[in-house]
């Protein structure tokens, strides 16, 4: 029982974490149907950023600016690079993403070196929460307790908000939204920016012990890869979906980790996807295309 | 007030749309745009409120401007904060929101302290649209998508409003309907020019009017010396004024514009 407990326990907190990677993903997906391949790209920079500037900012002033930069780098990528090759069609935008994933990891990971594997997550190393025999980790709870707070703060403002209601009428009908006056770039800047901000934030929770294990920042560009499959289990389109879908990876990550092996849970959360794409080939909350005619 | 001075447009390298037109639009005025399909109506509308990016087009010359401002060079967004909007063809709703999320995304270039007092307008003039408000926009039928296309334009109260093929696809009542609500939303001292292949409404609520054949300006004039003209009577109305339900126009495949006696 407690072990089945400990399973769920530990795919919620990591799902959380997903979930605010694949929430970001497709955010930045409905507004400008770009696949963005250097999603783990941004948080991995978040995060260098936060350890380059937690020596003479302490962990807090340097996890805002960690986040505040991811948010700026995701911003400045939709801007020098995708807006300007308006012409170019969205798969060859993802492909330039997948150009810019290759370099800044490539950077930061020179940067890092080899010698240390650096974590970032001082705050709440140490705490622990017993539940029903079982533990959850620092990390995984606050990843929790943030994505709850910050997706829950996304769905009223997606739902509610002007900028939602910007967000919406641009996805749903580029043409339309403009002839109402609204302006295409300032909606897809503010996704990308709120991209890359989940982005980072993710990252606070995924460059620690529990989570990444051994391997500390190092680790976080494969890990925050699982982003993918949550996103497109959730159907690519959906912010709902996603948050379920980044669950349904941790869950199936932590659960086959628990029964199978540590290496299994990898490749787990990839089948997982299969399946479900077997069966939904739209996702789990994907719509499938209606053309009217 | 607007004027369209010698504009020019060009899809890619090879499709030429339009060609030198130009005509204006006094303030308050009704103006029909008429033509058959391909004849470059939208792409005029689109030229006007500056999308033919997003069809890949480009106004290669001339000018659009409007009380003196050149719009040509500004983008849809500017456009629309100088309160000129369009309804675009197909009607184009946000059919995953609601009828109330539609018009507030009108409503969202509007001043602020104006919204309330458009959205009573805009409830006052398609009644459907206050009932129907939680629903989503996409489960309208085609008359009340047209009519929720039109309100959530109004919303901005606008000085000209565009309007691409507002009946196409509806049934006779409902297009009398949406000439006499053209009508009406001019009556509120509001330009429109009123894109149609039903040339006998359009011809009936629009003060004058302009013929587009393949991209060029084939003919302008007051609506009643177009209706009465040979040309548009034989192409456009389908016959002779008299008896244009019974008579035959001359068999040209190339137009099929309807008629509609109403
Ligand atoms: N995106 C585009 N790319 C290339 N050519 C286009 C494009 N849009 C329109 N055209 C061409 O430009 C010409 C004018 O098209 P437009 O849509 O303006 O006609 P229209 O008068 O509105 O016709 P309809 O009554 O069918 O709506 C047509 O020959 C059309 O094929
Ligand atoms: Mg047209």
């Amino acid at each position: 029982m407690s072990t089945f407990v400990q399973v769920l326990l530990n795919g919620t907190g990591r799902g959380a974490i997903y979930a605010l990677l694949a929430l970001g993903f497709v955010v930045i997906y409905k507004s400008t149907e770009v696949i963005n391949f250097a999603h783990g790209s941004l948080a991995l920079f978040g995060g260098y950023i936060v350890f380059a500037l937690k020596p003479t900012l302490g962990w807090l002033g340097a996890a805002v600016c960690g986040v505040l930069a991811a948010a700026a780098l995701a911003v400045l990528i939709e801007r020098v690079l995708l807006a300007r090759a308006k012409l170019a069609s969205q798969d060859s935008l993802a492909i330039l993403t997948i150009g810019v994933d290759i370099l800044i990891l490539t950077e930061i990971t020179r940067r890092l070196g080899t010698a240390s594997a650096p974590f970032l997550g001082d705050p709440y190393q140490d705490v622990r929460l017993r539940f029903l025999g079982a533990t959850i980790e620092g990390p995984e709870l606050f990843a929790l307790l943030t994505a709850i707070v910050l997706i829950g703060g996304f769905f009223v403002a997606f739902r509610f908000s002007t900028w939602g209601l910007t967000m919406r009428a641009q996805s749903e009908n580029k043409e339309a939204a403009a002839l109402m006056g609204i302006r295409s770039w300032r909606v897809t800047a503010s996704a990308w920016a709120l991209g890359g901000a989940l982005a980072a934030i993710a990252i606070l929770f995924i460059a620690t012990l529990p989570v990444a294990g051994g391997a500390g920042l190092t680790a976080a560009h494969t890990i925050a890869f699982a982003a993918f499959p949550a996103a497109i289990l959730g159907g690519l389109t959906s912010p709902g979906g996603a948050v379920v879908g980044g669950l349904v990876v941790g869950l199936a990550e932590s659960s086959a980790s628990q029964y199978i092996d540590n290496d299994f849970a990898k490749v787990a959360v990839y089948l997982v996807m299969l399946v479900v794409l077997v069966a939904r080939p739209s996702g789990l909350f994907g719509k499938v295309e209606q053309v009217r005619v | 007030m607007l004027k369209i001075e010698n504009v020019s447009v060009r899809y890619g390298r090879a499709v030429q749309a339009l060609h030198d037109v130009s005509f204006d639009v006094a303030d308050g005025e009704v103006v029909a745009v008429l033509g058959s399909n391909g004849a470059g109506k939208s792409t005029l509308l689109r030229a006007i409120s500056a999308t033919l990016a997003l069809h890949r087009g480009t106004v290669t010359s001339g000018s659009v401007t409007l009380d003196g401002t050149r719009l040509d060079t500004l983008d849809p967004a500017a456009i629309v904060r100088r309160r000129l909007m369009q309804v675009p063809e197909g009607r184009q709703v946000f059919g995953r929101m609601t009828v109330e999320e539609n018009l507030r995304v009108g409503g969202l270039a509007a001043e602020p302290k104006r919204r309330a007092a458009a959205k009573a307008r805009v409830h006052e003039l398609f009644p459907v649209l206050a009932d129907r408000s939680a629903q989503p926009a996409g489960l309208l039928s085609g008359g009340e998508q047209q009519m929720l296309a039109i309100g959530r334009a109004l919303m901005c109260d606008p000085v000209v409003l565009l309007l691409d093929e507002p009946s196409l696809g509806l049934a006779p009542q409902l297009i009398q309907r949406i000439g006499r609500i053209v009508t009406e939303i001019n009556a509120g001292g509001t330009a429109v020019v009123l894109v149609e292949q039903n040339a006998s409404m359009a011809l009936q609520v629009s003060h004058r009017a302009v013929v587009l054949e393949v991209g060029r300006l084939a003919l302008a004039g007051s609506s009643a010396e177009l209706a009465a003209s040979e040309d548009v009577q034989r192409l456009y109305l389908g016959g002779h004024a008299d008896d244009a339900h019974e008579t035959d126009a001359p068999a040209r495949p190339r137009r099929i514009l309807s008629a509609w006696k109403g």
